[in-house]
């Protein structure tokens, strides 16, 4: 009894001096943003402009997209490293099979989807079944295929005309409704404005944020997440959620595989190279957002915003480009410090 | 003899506000093995770590042959001649090293000696030392192949390097053969001969009997029993560890209603003896024994986490073989799981989200989960079982021990079941919590079976209508809690004379 109460009295002390903390948390990224938006707007000219942010939204969507993937499986508490490369391999699927092969955009497009959820159940049957541990999995499966998407081609890009290992040429041409998705733009107030890719980015954040917020399979992911064992004693079935969570990854890293083939055109092998890196940061920029310290869509589309307005920015104020990584590494940095250090106390506080 | 190795006098230690060495004095003898016995949660672990230098202690001294001593680390403790061999083998050796490396790791990793590893000279010292132990494996070999028993003797050799003078041996056959267990004893009694002082956590009989100069027993933080003399009194040893104070909580007793779970011929382990078992609507049923007893397994089995060596299981009438926890809720058997740190609580969850997580299916149309039915569900459950907080979106973390342990229960409170398994609900919870808790389980009693695993005594007295004892896997008692021959519950709980008991009672 004498413990209760000397809770009660606790919480009651500590009120007042959490608000100003929790604020803080809560909204410092948030104004962190805000600030950065008002800067830019006062000292880049031209930045303040529908064009300038599509334009960062154009460059986030990608990175955007496999971002989310990987918030679910970091929801699950585990971690793929093979997003980057299923993006890429779909890439290379897309172009293989309407260059070479010769079929249709729906063709490619479904192809490539189902590459992705293959390669997410893979990952998963790895950690889940045969206990490999996630990083490991998802590590060998980026090497793999890596590897994997230059052998149809002996290692050289896909374009319409190139020579095929047998010796004939490829024919096929890239289908103008694959193109679309790349290239086309939505009027919105202003002709030609919103990129196919920005509009998908958008859908599948609201569908993430809805999947993870309010059904009950987003909240058994997080409550797997949290506890794995107390979530399996409640009933969940946490092998089939795993598997789930990377293949829901992985479908969204090739979802992201085909935007970047329309937007280029061609299968080029070397392109894609910084998708993994910057979508993996965007995921962990957003534990700070709204100060949730765990992963969440909400955040990881403003933490992908984040880094494309700061780069944004920094660009129109003439930064140059070789500068950019040090800009998200630095970001990525501050934002993780912001996490643990101002989560952490406040969770210290509690315990 | 006359004069101890090690005293201890006045430790305590608390954790927050849970007190869990209130004040432990206890002597421990060159040449002699003490052996300790305490349920769980009465506070062994923690002294043992308050010894050995991983916790600090609050309060009190801790002398070694007169001299006062406060090991701030373990690696002090270790200096200061107080060795420690953990329950958990593979904590005290490295798997891929050979056993040389093993056995001389200390001074492999003290500084100053040396960089480069002088191979021969290290294996040299090691075959010295194990021959002296009478430890007989090549060297040469990587612990990882060797067998359980021996990786043991590794680490307790690789103590006797340091020439200690206290060691603690932490439930050391838990996991070891018969024939295993007793070379660990010859061990034993060639450093009880060395005149080492020994302390010996363990609840095994034939261990006790085997082993023990003395036995010392533990409840609540303090030391409530002292057994030295020859022949050592073992069920008396038991007893105090177990108490029986008076139950002052009043039970009304239910009549036991239809059966709903029925056991034949159930095997927890392969070759282990068969039970039989009928669990009726309405009743609650303690189910108690020491630790490795096989509650837990039982309890296991009930909920889809393992499959019986053999035998048939009935549910309501139907034939019931659970395939997981999720097969087994819906068929209606909840179990809230012991431990609630590792098995229960959702951390950085709200309580809702702690509450309803079972259930979530019940409270969500086309997967959407309906936040305001959620919430007020676990705001019942908050009312119900009086749980002290702000509001049902508090964050578990910052409720106290007691109030996240009505949390976890309140959850399988929250929905109707039809056989409702508890697995140690008690655990870590204070007198009042305790009785809260308890209350509420044999107020919703009615129209469900309840099970309730407990280790203490008190607590089966508390809750129960009909108890039923485990010892190593069988049923050795089953007794309707009223007019209970408390002695004869501890005796079979012991696993004493529990088999010319067992006829008399299954009539």
């Amino acid at each position: 009894m004498q413990d209760d109460a000397t809770d009660i009295t606790d919480t009651k002390d500590m009120a007042p001096k959490k608000t100003m903390v929790d604020y803080a948390i809560r909204y410092g990224f948030l104004t962190l943003l805000a600030g950065l938006l008002i800067y830019f707007s006062v000292a880049a000219e031209g930045f303040l402009s529908p064009y300038s942010a599509v334009f960062i939204f154009q460059s986030v969507a990608i990175t955007g997209i496999l971002a989310l993937g990987v918030t679910f499986t970091l929801v699950v508490d585990g971690f793929d490293l093979s997003i980057g490369s299923t993006a890429t391999s779909a890439l290379m699927l897309s172009a293989y099979v309407m260059v070479v092969l010769e079929m249709s955009a729906v063709a490619a497009v479904v192809a490539c989807l189902v590459m992705g959820a293959l390669i997410g159940l893979v990952n998963g049957l790895l950690i889940v079944k045969m206990k490999v541990p996630d990083l490991l999995a998802t590590l060998g499966m980026m090497f793999l295929l890596i590897g994997l998407q230059r052998i149809p081609t002996e290692g050289r890009s896909i374009a319409t005309g190139m020579k095929l290992p047998g010796g004939e040429t490829a024919n096929g041409t890239f289908a103008p409704e694959f193109l679309w998705l790349g290239r086309n733009r939505f009027d919105f107030f202003i002709e030609n404005l919103i990129p196919v890719s920005v509009v998908i980015l958008v859908i599948v954040a609201i569908l993430c944020w809805v999947f993870l917020e309010l059904t009950r399979h987003g909240r058994l992911m997080y409550a797997i997440g949290s506890n794995q064992r107390a979530a399996a004693l409640a009933g969940t079935n946490v092998n089939r959620y795993k598997i789930i969570a990377y293949m829901i990854s992985g479908v969204l890293a090739s979802v992201g595989g085909i935007l970047l083939a329309a937007r280029l055109g061609r299968g080029d092998i070397a392109s894609g190279n910084n998708l993994l890196l910057d979508s993996v940061a965007a995921a962990l920029i957003g534990f700070a957002v709204l100060g949730v310290a765990k992963p969440n869509a909400f955040g990881t589309a403003i933490g992908a915003l984040f880094v494309g307005i700061l780069l944004q920015g920094l660009t129109m104020m003439n930064a140059p480009y070789y500068t950019q990584d040090f800009v998200k590494g630095a970001v990525l940095v501050i934002a993780l410090v912001f996490t643990f250090v101002l989560t952490g106390r406040r969770g210290g506080s509690n315990h | 003899m006359a004069k101890a190795a090690v005293e201890i006098q006045g430790l305590t230690k608390a954790f927050g506000t849970n007190n869990v060495l209130r004040g432990i004095d206890l002597e421990l003898y060159s040449g002699e093995v003490t052996v300790l016995m305490g349920a769980n949660g009465a506070g062994k672990s923690t002294l043992v770590k308050v010894i050995c230098g991983v916790h600090p202690a609050d309060n009190g001294t801790l002398k070694m042959h007169g001299e006062v001593i406060r090991p701030a680390t373990p690696s002090e403790a270790i200096r200061a001649g107080i060795v420690t061999v953990h329950q958990n083998i593979n904590d005290g050796v490295i798997p891929d090293l050979d056993v040389a490396s093993n056995l001389m790791l200390d001074t492999l990793a003290e500084p100053g000696s040396g960089f480069f590893l002088k191979r021969r000279e290290i294996r040299a010292q090691a075959r010295k030392l194990a021959a002296s132990m009478g430890l007989n494996v090549d060297v040469t070999q990587p612990v990882s192949e060797l067998a359980l028993a021996d990786r043991q003797l590794v680490a307790i050799a690789r103590a006797m390097a340091h020439e200690p003078k206290l060691m603690i041996l932490d439930e050391p056959t838990s996991s070891l053969s018969a024939t295993e267990a007793a070379r660990l004893f010859t061990l034993l009694d060639r450093l009880r001969d060395a005149g080492v002082a020994i302390l010996y956590i363990s609840h095994r009989t034939s261990d006790i009997h085997r082993i023990a100069d003395r036995i010392v027993s533990m409840r609540d933080g303090e030391i409530v029993g002292r057994f030295d003399e020859k022949p050592l009194d073992y069920e008396a040893a038991v007893n105090a560890m177990l108490g029986q104070k008076m139950v002052d909580a009043t039970l009304d007793f239910k009549t036991a209603g239809a059966p709903v779970l029925e056991l034949k011929d159930v095997q927890i382990r392969a070759g282990s003896p068969k039970i039989s078992l009928t669990i009726n609507t309405d009743e609650v049923v303690a189910i108690t024994g020491l630790v490795g007893s096989g509650k837990s397994e039982l309890a296991a089995i009930l909920y889809g986490l393992k499959k019986p060596a053999g035998g048939t299981l009935t549910l309501m009438g139907a034939p019931y073989a659970p395939k997981s926890p999720g097969h087994a809720i819906e068929s209606g058997v909840f179990m809230c799981a012991k431990d609630r740190g590792t098995n229960g609580v959702l951390q950085d969850h709200n309580l809702t989200k702690n509450i309803s997580a079972p259930f979530l299916a019940r409270f969500s149309t086309l997967s959407f989960v309906n936040r305001k039915a959620e919430a007020r569900g676990a705001r019942d459950t908050i009312n119900d079982l009086n749980i002290i907080c702000q509001s049902e979106t508090d964050d578990i973390g910052t409720l106290s021990g007691g109030n996240q342990q009505k949390v976890v229960i309140g959850r399988w409170l929250s929905q109707p079941s039809d056989l409702l398994i508890l697995d140690e609900p008690f655990q870590g919870v204070d007198i009042k919590a305790r009785r809260d808790i308890g209350n509420k389980i044999r107020e919703t009693a009615k129209g469900r079976a309840t099970i309730v695993m407990a280790s203490e005594m008190d607590e089966v007295m508390e809750i129960a209508d009909r108890i039923i004892v485990l010892a190593d896997h069988k049923i050795v008692g089953e007794h309707r809690n009223l007019d209970l021959d408390i002695k004869q519950v501890v005796a079979q709980v012991a696993g004493l004379n529990g088999n010319n008991k067992q006829a008399k009672v299954d009539g």
